[in-house]
C-alpha cells in the first residue's frame, strides 16, 4: 500500500458513492431485519432495533432444518470433492505425463455443461432411484459439479510447491504416501483450504439443483428463501431476518478468502 | 462435449522416468526406441475423478440425448417411441421459443456490457490509494456472495416494490411518478437485478489483474505527457484484455444458466416477457411434464455454451502452456 501519494478528495468520494449503492440492497437487509413487520414498510432509519423477528422466524417455521440441510450438503459435498480431487491433482502435478495437459482441459470442460442440459435425465434419475429431495442426492449432485474445480484449483496450488523439495524427500527414501501426507498437505494446506472456502460458498448459495431437485425434506435456505416469493400478509421483515442469517456467514468467508477466489473462479488464469 | 478429449498422443516419457532410466539403457542399434513406458500406480489416483467425471458427463447427456429423439410425456405415459426430429420441429413451434432465445441474448449480452464495464471502472477507481479503500471494495464484493435466491427476493420487494419499495420512496420525493418495474419493465428489472450480482465478479477479477500491471510503465507514460484516457486506453485497458476475456466467458457461461432470479420474480412472466432458454426448459420438462420436448431444449443450450467453452477451454490450454514452461 502506497500513502505517500493521496489520491485527490474526489476518488474517495466516488470510490465511497459506488461501494455504497452497490452495497445498499445488503445493508437494508441487515436493518429491516431488527424491524418489526409494521416498521419493515416505512423507509426509515429511526426506529428501536428488535429481535422479535428473528425470534419469529426461528419458531414458526423449521428454519433450523433447512440450515441443517445447507451445513450438510454444502461441507458433505466438499468435503467428498477434495477427498477425491487431492489424489488426482497430487498424481497430475507430480507425475505429469503428455495426456495431464488435455486431461485437465477435459476436466474442466464438463464443467461448462449448461446444468439446464441434463436438468430432464437427472431430474429423473433421482426420481425413480429415490433421491428426489433428499440430502444425499443433493450432496453428490454438488459434489459432481464442484470436482473439476476441485481438481483445477488443488493442481495449480500442488504445482507451485517447489519440486526440489520431493527430490530432497525422494532422497532420504521417503515413499509417494509418506510424502503426500507430511510434505505436500502442510506445504499446500493454505492453498487446499481456499479451495475448501471456494466449494463451500459456490454449493451455499447454488440454487438451480436445490430449487429442481428438493421440495420438503433436503431444501436448503436457497429453497427456503425462495418459497417467501409467494408470502400471505407482511413479510419483509421476516424474508430479511432469515436472508442476513443465510447470506451473513458465507459472505464473512468471501471476504476472508477474496484474492485466493480470483484463481479459482478464473481457474487460474488470473491469479 | 469435450474439444479436447479425441485423441491422445502417445505420452512422451517423463521427467521422472528419465532420470531413473540410466541403469538400463538399451543399447545402440538392437533396440532403437525405449521399453514401453512402466505403468505408475500413482496414476491410480486420477481414476476415481476421471471416471466419476466421465460417467457425469456421458450418462445424463446420452440421456438427453435419448429422450430428444423420442416421444416422451410423463402425463400420456403409453405414448412412447421414436420420432426422430420432431421434438426439435415442437420446439421451434413453440411460441415461447424464439423469445426465450432472445430474452437469453438480451440478457446474457446486457449484463456481460454492464458488468464488464462498470467492472473496468471501478477497478481503474479502486487501483488509486484511497481513505478507506479496504473496507470500501469489501462492500463492492459483497453482492456476489448473496445467494440467488436472496437477491431476486430483496431486489423484488425492498427495492422495486411500486408502493413501498426504496425507489419508489425515492422518486416520489423527487416529484416522480413510482415506476411498477417487474410489471413495466421486467426484462429491464431482471438485468438490473443479475447485473448486480455480477459486477463484483468483474470488479474482483479486473482488479486483481490490475495489480499486476507495472507501476513504470504508467509512470513512464505520465512523464512523457500522457494523460489519464490515453494511459487508460493504451496502457490499462491491453493490459487486461485477457483479464476481460477470462471474465466474459465465465460469466456467459453462467448467464446462460440463469434460473433462480427468474424463477422467484417473475416465473418467466408476463407472457414470455422474462422466459429464457433454462427457463423454458424448466416449464416444458418440469411443469408439462413433456421429457422430450424439454430434452431437445437441452440440447440447443449444449449447443450454445459449446460454442463458448471451445473458446475459453483454448485460451486456457495456451495459458496453461505458459505456466508450465515457466
Amino acid at each position: 500500500m502506497n500513502d505517500h501519494k493521496k489520491s485527490p478528495l474526489w476518488v474517495a468520494l466516488l470510490g465511497w458513492t459506488c461501494a455504497i449503492i452497490l452495497f445498499f440492497p445488503i445493508f437494508w437487509v441487515a436493518v429491516t431485519a431488527f424491524k418489526t413487520e409494521q416498521q419493515a414498510y416505512v423507509p426509515s432509519l429511526v426506529f428501536l432495533p428488535t429481535l422479535d423477528t428473528f425470534r419469529e422466524v426461528f419458531s414458526r417455521s423449521n428454519y433450523l432444518a433447512y440450515v441443517q440441510n445447507s451445513l450438510i450438503v454444502s461441507l458433505g459435498s466438499t468435503l467428498l470433492s477434495l477427498v477425491l480431487a487431492v489424489p488426482a491433482a497430487y498424481s497430475m502435478a507430480f507425475f505429469p505425463t503428455g495426456r495431464t495437459q488435455k486431461l485437465l482441459l477435459w476436466m474442466l470442460s464438463t464443467k461448462m455443461m449448461p446444468a439446464v442440459g441434463v436438468l430432464v435425465p437427472i431430474y429423473l434419475l433421482a426420481k425413480n432411484s429415490g433421491m428426489l429431495d433428499t440430502v444425499t442426492g443433493l450432496t453428490i449432485i454438488y459434489t459432481l459439479i464442484n470436482l473439476p474445480i476441485a481438481v483445477w484449483m488443488a493442481f495449480t496450488y500442488f504445482n507451485d510447491v517447489p519440486k526440489e523439495i520431493l527430490e530432497a524427500a525422494r532422497i532420504d527414501g521417503a515413499n509417494a504416501w509418506q510424502e503426500m501426507i507430511y510434505l505436500l498437505l502442510p506445504t499446500a494446506m493454505p492453498g487446499l483450504a481456499s479451495t475448501a472456502l471456494l466449494l463451500v460458498i459456490l454449493s451455499w448459495n447454488e440454487a438451480f439443483w436445490s430449487l429442481n431437485l428438493t421440495s420438503v425434506n433436503a431444501a436448503p435456505l436457497t429453497v427456503f428463501i425462495a418459497s417467501y416469493s409467494n408470502p400471505e400478509g407482511l413479510f419483509w421483515a421476516k424474508l430479511s431476518a432469515a436472508s442476513l442469517l443465510a447470506i451473513a456467514p458465507i459472505m464473512a468467508l468471501g471476504w476472508l478468502a477474496q484474492k485466493q477466489l480470483v484463481r479459482g473462479l478464473t481457474f487460474g488464469a488470473v491469479k | 462435449m469435450s474439444t479436447t478429449h479425441s485423441t491422445h498422443p502417445p505420452s512422451p516419457p517423463t521427467m521422472m522416468h528419465s532420470s531413473s532410466s540410466s541403469g538400463a539403457r538399451p543399447q545402440d542399434g538392437a533396440q532403437p526406441r525405449p521399453a514401453p513406458q512402466r505403468f505408475n500406480p500413482i496414476r491410480l489416483m486420477q481414476a476415481p475423478s476421471v471416471l466419476i467425471l466421465l460417467a457425469w458427463m456421458i450418462v445424463p447427456l446420452a440421456m438427453t440425448i435419448y429422450f430428444s429423439v423420442n416421444r416422451y410425456n410423463l402425463m400420456a405415459p403409453d405414448q412412447t417411441g421414436f420420432v426422430g426430429l420432431e421434438n426439435y420441429a415442437f420446439l421451434l413451434q413453440d411460441p415461447a421459443f424464439w423469445p426465450s432465445i432472445g430474452n437469453t441474448a438480451l440478457l446474457i449480452g446486457s449484463v456481460l456490457a454492464i458488468s464488464v464495464i462498470g467492472g473496468t471502472l471501478l477497478a481503474v477507481l479502486f487501483d488509486q490509494p484511497f481513505r478507506g479503500r479496504g473496507i470500501a471494495r469489501l462492500l463492492v464484493i459483497g453482492p456476489f456472495f448473496v445467494m440467488p435466491t436472496v437477491a431476486a427476493l430483496i431486489w423484488k420487494n425492498m427495492i422495486m416494490h411500486p408502493v413501498y419499495g426504496m425507489l419508489a420512496f425515492v422518486m416520489r420525493h423527487l416529484g416522480m411518478e413510482p415506476i411498477d418495474w417487474l410489471a413495466e419493465y421486467p426484462m429491464l428489472s431482471v438485468i438490473i437485478i443479475v447485473a448486480w450480482q455480477w459486477i463484483p465478479f468483474a470488479f474482483l477479477i479486473l482488479l486483481t489483474a490490475l495489480q499486476s500491471l507495472d507501476s513504470d510503465q504508467k509512470e513512464a507514460a505520465q512523464l512523457d505527457g500522457a494523460g489519464p484516457v490515453r494511459i487508460f486506453f493504451y496502457i490499462v485497458l491491453p493490459h487486461l484484455k485477457r483479464a476481460i476475456t477470462v471474465v466474459i466467458m465465465i460469466e456467459t457461461i453462467f448467464l446462460l444458466s440463469v434460473f433462480a432470479e427468474i424463477f422467484t420474480t417473475t416465473a418467466g412472466g408476463p407472457g414470455t416477457a422474462t422466459t429464457n432458454l433454462t427457463f423454458l426448459v424448466y416449464a416444458i420438462g418440469l411443469q408439462q411434464f413433456d421429457i422430450g420436448i424439454a430434452s431437445a431444449g437441452g440440447i440447443f443450450a449444449v449447443v450454445l455454451a459449446n460454442i463458448v467453452s471451445f473458446f475459453l477451454v483454448r485460451m486456457l490450454a495456451r495459458n496453461l502452456k505458459g505456466a508450465n514452461e515457466k
